[in-house]
């Protein structure tokens, strides 16, 4: 199979880019579209040119590192799909392919098709965790969580953090990444003592990288290779506001008392 | 954790000082707003009634709640109830818009929808033409001061009004063209509140965009019948 | 003679007796040590928080843009743990004996032991923090079971329980990364250690994004770097695994434990094609409703669901009719390369067997294979177009996991004072031979537990004097690893650190794999220096040092690599028998199965870096097995 590729070419954060177009021959229907770019950069590197730097680790959809727009969709847009797990068979023989780094205020272009992601990690900060020292976990059964209740933590716990939400969103919004880790720890028996806590400073981290609003169109779940679902950022919502009236009726009640 | 990086003492500014709680005020004021959409459009039906009907139910939207409360009281209650709705809900999305432009100062070269509609993509600039549309609907037919030839306008005589403003077809087709954009907007919208005060449980997402534009359909096509039925002459 | 301060006493007290004895560090104190972490993998990111936790000042390491990117996210399976919910008769001590068979009698007993005893807290620990494991609908926790036991001990959350695992420590970091216990440098590689008066003190770092060479300072430093499986090339690991952190700190004097302990893991997805990049895992816990068959006759290449029940060999089932398919990993992977060795090999290259479903499907049901599976399956499906639901999976068995690594003592530590190693990095726990779901449950032990009571000892028994990034000996290991990294870049040759690897990771495979000789390995270690040599005057760079430049940092790997590898070799060499994963076919039972030589090699091969073009140097430290009788592993 052949395919001509525009790939956005950037040397740093502050560098402009620009999109350059590259033929690739020789590519069979089993390979993956990473070990295309892979037989790219061979080839680049064997004329001395700069190969493509994009990000990748695992290979196979589990990492969140790789990711970047195929044609106008992240990750390629396949269902439940990184762009690692994208089989060239896919693809038409001869076609061109847009690719395109995650564009957006907090996810910074740090060269070619990789971006700085970090502000996942500060969301997370800001309170995705339980506190749990170690030393201090009672016996593993002491807690019982009801099936469908650990079936729902395990389904919004599966998000990768790989961006494909963001970059998807026509808003730049970073609300089913959030929504996901809140979901997760909410729902769980463990989770319940920092639950409102939590939400209120995700949320406020969230909103203080620079992300977008949500406005429903659905693109973030649409992409999401473990196909999260929209749903979990109504929950968000609901925590929220639970949140936010619940430290009010909190102050009333110990006033009065 | 800590607990210092979100706090006001007033939980309803805290609620408007967050991006998902302007969302949720969004939500809210959306909610109202298609209450009245809904009420409005039934109560333009009465005009198939003729203009005995159409003309009482004008003067009953004057005493509503009476005798509690005074002439127009009601309408009043419910007009400035509208009118700070519509400001919230423009506020905050005007807002929110240019949140979401500033979140992503790159455009892509290429970039392909899988999940958003039509309807969902124009709520901005179809929010805006609404907005347009009910000023001019305000003067025209709650104040009579565009759309007529003078004197042509005549207060709580509903029926005339209504029959004497769509006369004028590009009035109508401006206001044909405004409730189509209505119609998308409560397709998105009605559906958007609905999410965003998390009521979607995930297996009823299908039945709620379902039912969303099930509604949108209904009001356009109540209100847009109205202006038709005047051109063609059924309402005359 | 190597000092593995095992303590004295009852095998079951050895670890209580350890933590009483060793010194403590006052609370108050606590933030005057700093501890420098590398990896943020299971191991690294549990260390890291949990050392952050008591108050020490920890900074983390890592190469990634973020510590959830660590290859423990990839680890399918499960998590093993001792608490014996089912009431199927599991305990301590049959966790302990299981591994240590599993490892076909390499490892130490008192370091397995606390490694089973500490199960337990594991699991409760990781409930915790919220890692949603799969659950009874009476909302207890679920267990299944996994390759090489007889119980059903096994927590796992679906087929992704190494990333919700990863995800708690993760989130556990964070917390103590916002509490500014710990400080992260992510994009950051370790290139060396740094030895101050005998005691390690420090490690010198590269900036992925701008080329910069760091040195940082610290009172005690955790290697928690993972395995070696790469210098396969193709391997379950991914691309970025490397050695390199552990094979600086071989060549400063750490030694280096049973390198040629390599373990090939059976249910993998089979390579299709030359440019493959990677090999895909798939659950070991496949094994527990699938069966493993070829035909009985070569080179049938009816499809397979067309070959009558008759005509299928059901090898393992065949073999080991007590274990059945469920036997350990070496075991598997080493019946499927020999069918196919025979020429009854399934797929496309003929190196496949089949995993076949149909019968669970047709007990279980396909709703409740699919609960079980079903994100494996869809994987599978992902990558070769085929639905395992109707046809049986293709797999083959593939590099995984490295047993070897840094020696360490029963403290974690290595030989050389204030480098500790965790995880897949060190060499402790699985002997010849790991047991599935042990890996997780290891790389947590040692972070959440051992690290943790150990470091303190170390930091509170030594005086160590403060030093700075000014003295000389940071000084000149950084100019030593920017002049190693310039010589890289100033070979503007023309192959790439790629073709280098493909080739290091075929001969490795061929020579060293699944089956050595006297004669391949022999053959390896003649072509090793050739091809190093080739490396450092032929290989293919552009760029500079100074900015973000994968390939650098590749052909940097690829450097290290293939000095292990000869490594690997000597000591596959050395081991004339043939013991778990390592399997000499000059030492084997009449009926092809590995066979020890406990007379002679019942010990650690411990190696130490006696310079370059230089012979490494052999330490033993002896096993003793006080409390496990050797026998001949039998899985019949």
């Amino acid at each position: 199979m052949k395919f001509t590729l525009r790939i956005w070419r950037q040397k740093s954060r502050e560098a402009p880019g620009k999109f350059v177009t590259y033929q690739v021959d020789g590519i069979t229907p089993d390979m993956s579209f990473l070990e295309m770019l892979d037989v790219l950069n061979e080839e680049l590197l064997a004329r001395g040119e700069d190969p493509v730097a994009f990000e990748h680790d695992c290979r196979e959809g589990i990492c969140g590192s790789c990711g970047f727009l195929i044609n106008g969709l992240a990750h390629g847009g396949r269902r439940g799909t990184t762009v690692c797990q994208l089989s060239m068979r896919f693809f038409k023989d001869g076609e061109t392919l847009t690719l395109e780094p995650w564009r957006a205020r907090a996810f910074p272009v740090v060269r070619d098709l990789i971006v700085d992601r970090s502000a996942f990690d500060r969301i997370i900060q800001a309170g995705g965790f339980i506190s749990a020292p170690v030393g201090s976990a009672p016996d593993a059964n002491a807690i019982l969580v009801p099936k469908d209740i650990a079936d729902t933590a395990f389904e919004a716990a599966a998000c990768i953090g790989c961006g494909a939400c963001v970059a998807a969103c026509p808003n730049a919004s970073a609300m089913l990444f959030t929504a996901a880790k809140l979901v997760h720890l909410n729902v769980l028996p463990q989770g319940q003592p920092q639950r409102y806590q939590r939400t209120l400073n995700m949320v406020a981290a969230m909103e203080a990288e620079g992300f977008g609003s949500c406005t429903n169109h659905g693109e973030c779940a649409a992409v999401c290779p473990k196909e999260i679902p929209l749903e979990f950022i109504g929950r968000m919502n609901r925590d929220l506001r639970r949140a936010i009236f619940r430290r009010r009726f909190e102050r009333w009640r110990d006033a009065t008392q | 954790m800590k607990t210092s990086r979100v706090s006001s003492a007033n939980p309803l500014v805290m609620l408007w000082n967050s991006v998902i709680g302007k969302k949720i005020v969004m939500a809210v004021t959306g909610a109202v707003l298609v209450l009245f959409v809904i009420a409005h459009m039934l109560g333009n039906l009465k005009v198939y009634g003729g203009q005995q009907t159409m003309n009482a139910y004008a003067r009953f939207l004057r005493e509503m709640g009476w005798p509690i409360l005074g002439h127009e009281e009601g309408l009043w209650a419910v007009r400035i109830i509208l009118l700070v709705c519509v400001v919230l809900h423009v506020t905050a999305a005007t807002q929110l818009t240019r949140l979401s432009w500033q979140a992503r100062p790159q455009e892509y070269h290429e970039w392909k929808g899988l999940a958003s509609t039509f309807a969902s993509r124009t709520m901005r600039w179809g929010g805006v033409l609404l907005l347009v549309f009910i000023v001019f609907h305000i003067l025209h037919m709650t104040f009579g001061v565009v759309g007529f030839s003078p004197g042509q306008f005549k207060h709580l005589a509903v029926y005339q009004n209504v029959v004497a403003g769509f006369s004028v077809w590009p009035v109508s087709l401006f206001y044909i063209v405004a409730m189509v954009a209505l119609g998308l907007h409560l397709d998105h919208g009605i559906w958007s509140a609905i999410q965003t005060l998390g009521f979607n449980s995930g297996r009823n997402e299908h039945v709620l965009k379902l039912v969303s534009r099930a509604i949108a359909v209904i009001v356009v096509l109540g209100f847009i019948s109205v202006p038709v039925s005047v051109m063609v002459g059924w309402v005359r | 003679m190597l000092d593995a301060r095992i303590p004295s006493g009852p095998l079951e007290q050895k670890w209580e007796k350890c933590r009483f004895e060793m010194q403590l560090v006052s609370p108050a104190n606590r933030r005057k040590y700093t501890i420098i972490v590398v990896g943020a993998g299971l191991a690294g990111a549990s260390a890291a928080a949990t050392l952050g936790q008591q108050g020490y000042r920890v900074h983390c390491f890592s190469y990634h843009d973020t510590p959830r990117r660590a290859h423990s996210i990839a680890a399918q399976g499960g998590i093993n743990a001792a608490k014996n919910y089912r009431n199927d008769g599991d305990s301590v001590y049959r966790l302990f004996y299981d591994t240590i068979k599993g490892g076909d009698f390499r490892s130490r007993e008192a370091n397995v032991y606390r490694l089973a005893e500490l199960s337990l807290n594991i699991i409760d620990q990781c409930v915790a923090q919220g890692v949603p494991f799969a659950r009874e609908y009476g909302g207890l926790l679920d267990t299944r079971s996994f390759g090489g036991v007889q119980v059903q001990r096994t927590f796992y959350a679906r087929g992704q329980t190494g990333q919700q695992l990863l995800l708690g420590a993760y989130q556990a970091l964070q917390e103590q990364i916002a509490a500014g216990t710990v400080t992260m440098h992510t994009r950051t590689e370790m290139l060396d250690l740094v030895l101050i008066g005998g005691r390690v003190r420090g490690i010198i770092t590269r900036d992925l994004l701008t080329g910069a060479i760091d040195a940082h300072v610290a009172d005690a430093v955790v290697l928690a770097t993972g395995g070696y499986s790469n210098v396969f090339y193709l391997s379950t690991n991914a691309k970025a695994s490397n050695c390199t952190a552990i094979w600086r700190a071989y060549r400063r004097g750490a030694l280096f434990a049973n390198p040629c302990f390599t373990q090939i893991h059976p249910t993998c997805i089979p390579q299709s094609s030359e440019h493959q990049s990677k090999l895909t895992l798939m659950s070991e816990s496949l094994r527990n409703d699938g069966r493993v068959w070829v035909p009985k006759k070569k080179g049938d290449t009816r499809p397979p669901n067309d070959i009558p029940e008759d005509e299928r060999d059901y090898f393992l089932e065949r073999r080991y009719p007590r274990f059945g398919n469920l036997v350990p990993r070496d075991l598997a992977s080493r019946a499927a390369k020999e069918v196919c060795d025979e020429g009854r090999g399934v797929g496309p290259q003929g190196r496949g067997v089949y995993l076949d479903f149909a019968d669970a499907i047709k007990r279980m049901g396909v709703e409740e294979v699919r609960e079980k599976y079903g994100n494996i399956f869809d994987m599978y499906e992902k990558i070769t177009g085929e639905d395992a639901y109707k046809v049986p999976m293709r797999i083959y068995p593939a590099p995984h996991y490295t047993m070897g690594g840094l020696w360490v003592d029963y403290h974690l530590m290595s030989n050389l004072p204030g480098l500790f190693v965790a995880g897949e990095a060190n060499f402790s726990d699985h002997g010849a031979n790991r047991l599935g779901a042990s890996a997780l449950m290891q790389g947590l032990a040692d972070g959440y537990f051992i690290l943790p009571a150990t470091i303190p000892n170390y930091l509170a028994t030594n005086s160590l004097e403060p030093v700075s990034v000014s003295h000389p000996a940071f000084s000149q290991a950084k100019a030593e690893v920017a002049e190693r990294l310039q010589k890289l870049l100033k070979i503007r040759g023309r192959r790439s650190p790629d073709s280098f690897h493909r080739e290091l990771g075929k001969l490795m495979w061929d020579k060293c794999g699944m089956t050595r000789s006297a004669q391949s390995l022999r053959e390896a270690l003649a072509r090793l220096p050739e091809l190093r040599q080739e490396f450092w005057e032929n290989l293919a760079l552009v760029g500079t040092g100074e900015e973000l430049n994968q390939s650098l940092e590749k052909a940097n790997r690829v450097s290290d690599f293939l000095e292990l590898a000869e490594l690997m070799c000597i000591d596959a060499l050395h081991r004339e028998e043939s013991c778990g994963c390592h399997f000499r076919i000059e030492s084997q039972t009449p009926d092809e199965e590995a066979k020890r030589d406990d007379e002679r090699f019942c010990y650690v091969a411990a190696w130490e870096w006696k310079g370059p073009d230089r012979a490494p140097e052999l330490h033993k430290e002896p096993l003793t097995f006080e409390y496990v009788h050797l026998t001949q592993r039998s899985y019949k």
